[in-house]
C-alpha cells in the first residue's frame, strides 16, 4: 500500500489540515507529521500526512538529474 | 503538480537511461519488491528501456497479494456476521478466498463499505452507534501508523464500536525470509520508498550486511526508479554494495519517528502468513493487550470454514520472483481480472495485474 | 391546497389517475411543448424516409446533480450522441422516468427544465414519456430511460469495423472532465475551479466534420470505460492495431491532479461530450481544422493511428518514449489506494 501524494498544507486545524494539489482541496490528518506548517508539502497516504517532502534535497536531486543530462549530453558529443 | 511532473521528465530520464547503457557491464539482477514500484516499471515501460544487463524482478510486497486465503477468510465471514459492517480498501473487494470474496458477500446482502481512509472507516462508526464496524487492515509499515492513530482517535473519543482486523505486514522480515529461502539470486534490492518513509533506512542495512546485497531507497516516479537503477549499477560495478536513499525528498535514514511511536504504541510484531512463502515469525502487527478491545479476532468468534488453495495458482511462486505471470498457465486463460483465481491479477499492485494491463509489444 | 415547497412525488402520480395527468400536463408538457407530445396519444406518429438509425439508453448516475449538468442533461445529450455516433441525425426522443416515492417535486422540475434545455440545443423533440413512481428504496431517487431515432443521410457508413491501415484516430477534447466531476463529489474533493462534466450533444460537431471529409470511417463517445475502451472496441471491431502517443492526449491540469489524487488513470474515466474519430489520413488535418471550430471540438487533436500490428490491440507511446498496451477496463474503475 504505497502510494502516496506530494500535496501542499493550506491551512492547519488542531490535528487536521487542508491540503491541496493542482488546486484541489482536502481535509486530511497530521497527527503522524505534528510538525508541519503551512506552506509545506506532505505525502498523503490513505487520508493522513505520512511525512513532510524535504524540499531542498528534491531540488538537489532535480539538480543531479541535469548535471547527469549535461554530461550525457557531452559525451554523446564528444564521441567520434 | 509539484514534486510529480517533474519526476516525469522524459529528456531527464533518457539522460539517466544512457548512463545507465554506458555504466552497466555486468549482469546483475534486481528486485523490486513493492507493488507500486512494478506499477509504474509497467506503466511507463521501463524495462524496455533498460540495458540486457539489468535484470528486474517483481517481489511480493503487495499487501493485498500477500494476504493468505485464511485471513481473507476470516473477513469474508466477519462480513456475514449480522450488525457488522466491513469497511476496508478498494483493493480487497474482489480478492478471492477460498470460496468467496468481499464482492460477493456485499452481493449477497453483507454490509460491505470501501472506504478511502480509516478517517471514513470511523465516520462509519459514528454514525451507526448500534452496528459494530470493522476495518480490515492491511498494508505494510506505511498503512499501519494510520490504523495505529485511528485506534488511538477511536479511544479518545470514546467510539467503542469501532474495530480493527490486524493483518498489517513488515517488510524487512519477509525479504530476510525470502533471501534466506535461496529461491532467488539477487544482486540488488530496490526497497519500498513509503514503508522506508515511515520506517527509514537503517532497517534495510542486514540486507547489505548479511547478503551483501545493494540497496536503494526508490520514489514511485519513473526517474526516481531509472536513478535507483542507476545507483544500484554504480554500486554493483564499483563491487560496493551499501544502502542509498534515491528518493531523499521522501525518506530520512531514521524515517518518521513519531509515525513509528504510534505504531508501536497500538501494535506488537506477531507471526503472519504470507501467501506463497508461509508463516513468518515477527512479520506481522497484532494488537497489544491495552488495544484488545478494538481487536476483532478477539470481539467475534470468527469461522473462516477450511482454507482451500486455487489449484494451478502460482500466486506464490510469482511473488517470491521465482516465476513470471508468463509462465503460469492460468494466466490470460482462466484468470484474469474479470474472473481472478489469484490475488496477484485482482489487486492493482500484483505482478500478474500489472503485466495483464500494462504488457508490453 | 397550495403546493408547498417540498412537494413530493406520491405512488399515486405513476398510478395513471389524476395525480398523473396533472403530473403530465402541469409538469412535462409546459416544458416539452410541441406538437407531436400535446397529442398525448398513446404513440407519437412522424413520417421519415430513409435509413433510421433507433437507441436505447439509460440513466443511473449518482449524484444526479453534478458540477456540469444533471441526470436529465446527460440523458438527452447520451441519446442524441448515440444517434449522432453513426453519423444519423437525431429527431425524436422518449424519455421514462422511474421516480423513488418521496423525492423532491422542485428537483424533478429542475430536471425537466434540463431535458427541455438540452433538447433545445440539439434540435430534438422529446415526443413521448413515460412515468412510474415506486415504494421508497426500489429505486435510487431517480432513474431515466430513454430511445432516440434518427435519420442516417444517404452516403454515410460510420462502424467501429471500418477502420483502416493508416488511419489517423482524432480526439475532440481532453478526457475525463465527466467521471472527475461526478466522483469528486462524491468523494469530498475542493477545487479551486471546479472540474464540470463535459456532457453535451455532438450532433453538430458530427453533421459538421461529415461536411468536411468523406473519409470518416469510424466514431464513438468515450462513456463507460474511457478512452482506452472506446479505442480496444475499434481495434477488435475493426482487426487492426492501434498506437497512440501519451503526449498528444490532452488532459486538464485539475483532471490530472483529481486522478492523481483519487487514484484514477485519465483514460479509463468516462465521458459525456467527446468523441473519438477514425478519419482516413489525407483528411484527418482537414478534419480537425472543422472540429475546431467548433465549440465542443475546440481542443481537437490527432492522438494516434491506425497500424497492420498486433490486431485487436491498443498500444501507447508513453512520454517517456516506451511503448505498452493499453487494455481495456476491466471490472469497476476502483481506485488504486496502494
Amino acid at each position: 500500500m504505497c502510494l502516496a501524494i506530494p500535496v501542499q498544507v493550506k491551512a492547519i486545524e488542531g490535528s487536521e489540515a487542508e491540503v491541496e494539489l493542482s488546486g484541489i482541496g482536502r481535509r486530511i490528518s497530521i497527527v503522524l507529521t505534528p510538525e508541519v506548517r503551512v506552506g509545506d508539502y506532505v505525502l498523503l497516504h490513505t487520508g493522513y500526512a505520512i511525512n513532510v517532502i524535504d524540499e531542498e534535497e528534491a531540488e538537489e536531486t532535480l539538480k543531479l538529474f541535469e548535471e547527469m543530462a549535461s554530461l550525457e549530453d557531452e559525451l554523446e558529443r564528444g564521441s567520434p | 503538480m509539484k514534486f510529480i511532473d517533474e519526476f516525469r521528465n522524459a529528456d531527464l530520464a533518457k539522460a539517466v537511461v544512457s548512463r545507465i547503457h554506458r555504466r552497466s557491464k555486468r549482469h546483475v539482477r534486481l528486485m523490486e519488491f513493492c507493488g507500486g514500484h512494478t506499477v509504474t516499471i509497467m506503466k511507463h515501460g521501463l524495462r524496455q528501456l533498460l540495458p540486457e544487463t539489468v535484470e528486474m524482478l517483481s517481489g511480493p510486497g503487495c499487501p493485498v497479494c500477500v494476504t493468505a486465503n485464511r485471513d481473507l477468510d476470516k473477513a469474508i465471514a466477519l462480513a456475514r456476521e449480522p450488525g457488522v459492517i466491513i469497511t476496508t480498501f478498494g483493493d480487497m473487494l474482489k480478492v478471492p478466498g477460498s470460496r468467496s470474496s468481499l464482492q460477493r458477500a456485499r452481493a449477497d446482502g453483507a454490509d460491505v463499505r470501501v472506504v478511502y481512509s480509516t478517517l471514513d472507516a470511523l465516520e462509519i462508526a459514528r454514525e451507526n452507534r448500534e452496528k459494530a464496524v470493522v476495518f480490515i487492515g492491511i498494508g505494510f509499515e506505511t498503512t499501519a501508523p494510520t490504523v495505529a492513530a485511528s485506534i488511538l482517535k477511536a479511544e479518545e473519543k470514546g467510539i467503542r464500536n469501532y474495530y480493527v482486523l490486524p493483518m498489517h505486514k513488515l517488510c524487512p522480515p519477509v525479504i530476510r525470509a525470502l533471501l534466506d529461502s535461496g529461491e532467488v539470486k539477487l544482486d540488488g534490492l530496490i526497497c519500498p520508498g513509503h514503508v522506508s518513509a515511515i520506517i527509514g533506512s537503517r532497517p534495510w542495512e542486514f540486507v547489505t550486511t548479511d547478503y551483501g546485497i545493494a540497496c536503494v531507497v526508490s520514489g514511485f516516479e519513473p526517474l526516481d526508479i531509472l536513478q535507483s537503477v542507476e545507483m544500484l549499477v554504480e554500486q554493483l560495478e564499483k563491487g560496493e554494495p551499501r544502502v542509498e536513499i534515491a528518493y531523499r525528498r521522501g525518506v530520512k535514514p531514521e524515517g518518521n519517528v513519531r509515525a513509528q511511536e504510534l505504531m508501536n504504541t497500538v501494535f506488537e510484531p506477531s507471526p503472519a502468513d504470507w501467501r506463497g512463502i508461509g508463516i513468518v515469525p515477527g512479520s506481522g502487527l497484532g494488537l497489544r493487550k491495552e488495544y484488545g478491545n478494538f481487536d476483532a479476532e478477539l470481539a467475534f468468534d470468527i469461522e473462516p470454514g477450511p482454507t482451500l488453495e486455487h489449484k494451478g495458482c502460482l500466486c506464490g511462486d510469482v511473488l517470491r520472483g521465482v516465476k513470471t505471470p508468463l509462465d503460469c498457465k492460468l494466466f490470460r486463460t482462466a484468470c484474469t481480472p474479470e474472473h481472478p483465481i489469484g490475488p496477484c491479477m485482482v489487486s492493482s499492485e500484483g505482478s500478474c495485474a500489472s503485466y495483464y494491463h500494462y504488457e508490453t509489444v | 391546497m397550495k403546493p408547498s415547497n417540498d412537494e413530493k412525488i406520491l405512488l399515486a402520480h405513476g398510478s395513471g389517475g389524476r395525480l398523473s395527468h396533472d403530473l403530465v400536463e402541469k409538469g412535462f408538457l409546459p416544458a416539452f411543448h410541441n406538437p407531436l407530445l400535446s397529442k398525448l396519444d398513446d404513440s407519437a406518429i412522424f413520417e421519415a424516409k430513409g435509413r433510421l438509425a433507433f437507441t436505447t439508453d439509460s440513466y443511473i448516475v449518482t449524484p444526479i446533480f453534478f458540477p456540469g449538468g444533471d441526470i436529465g442533461k446527460l440523458a438527452v445529450c447520451g441519446t442524441v450522441n448515440d444517434l449522432a455516433m453513426s453519423g444519423a441525425v437525431p429527431l425524436y426522443l422518449s424519455v421514462s422516468f422511474i421516480i423513488e416515492e418521496g423525492f423532491a417535486m422542485s428537483q424533478l422540475k429542475q430536471i425537466v427544465t434540463s431535458i427541455r434545455q438540452a433538447a433545445d440545443e440539439a434540435g430534438v423533440k422529446v415526443v413521448t414519456g413515460d412515468t412510474k413512481v415506486v415504494n421508497r428504496g426500489s429505486v435510487d431517487k431517480l432513474f431515466i430511460n430513454t430511445a432516440g431515432i434518427g435519420l442516417v443521410p444517404d452516403g454515410v457508413d460510420i462502424s467501429g469495423s471500418n477502420a483502416r491501415v493508416g488511419d489517423r484516430v482524432i480526439l475532440s477534447g481532453p478526457i475525463g472532465d465527466h467521471g472527475i466531476a461526478v466522483m469528486s463529489k462524491r468523494e469530498g474533493l475542493k477545487f479551486a475551479s471546479p472540474v464540470k462534466s463535459d456532457c453535451a450533444s455532438l450532433n453538430r460537431l458530427v453533421a459538421e466534420m461529415l461536411e468536411a471529409s468523406k473519409e470518416i470511417h469510424c466514431l464513438r463517445d468515450p462513456t463507460r470505460g474511457g478512452l482506452a475502451s472506446t479505442l480496444n472496441e475499434f481495434a477488435v471491431q475493426s482487426k487492426v492495431g492501434i498506437l497512440i502517443h501519451e503526449n498528444s492526449i490532452p488532459v486538464r491540469d485539475e483532471v490530472r491532479a483529481a486522478c492523481e489524487m483519487l487514484g484514477f488513470d485519465p483514460l479509463y474515466v468516462a465521458n459525456e461530450g467527446r468523441l473519438v474519430a477514425v478519419v482516413g489520413p489525407n483528411d484527418a488535418q482537414r478534419v480537425v481544422r472543422r472540429m475546431r471550430q467548433n465549440k465542443y471540438g475546440t481542443e481537437a487533436a490527432i492522438i494516434g493511428e491506425i497500424r497492420q500490428e498486433h490486431p485487436g490491440r491498443v498500444v501507447m507511446r508513453t512520454r517517456l518514449g516506451a511503448s505498452r498496451v493499453v487494455d481495456m477496463l476491466s471490472g469497476e474503475l476502483l481506485p488504486r489506494i496502494c
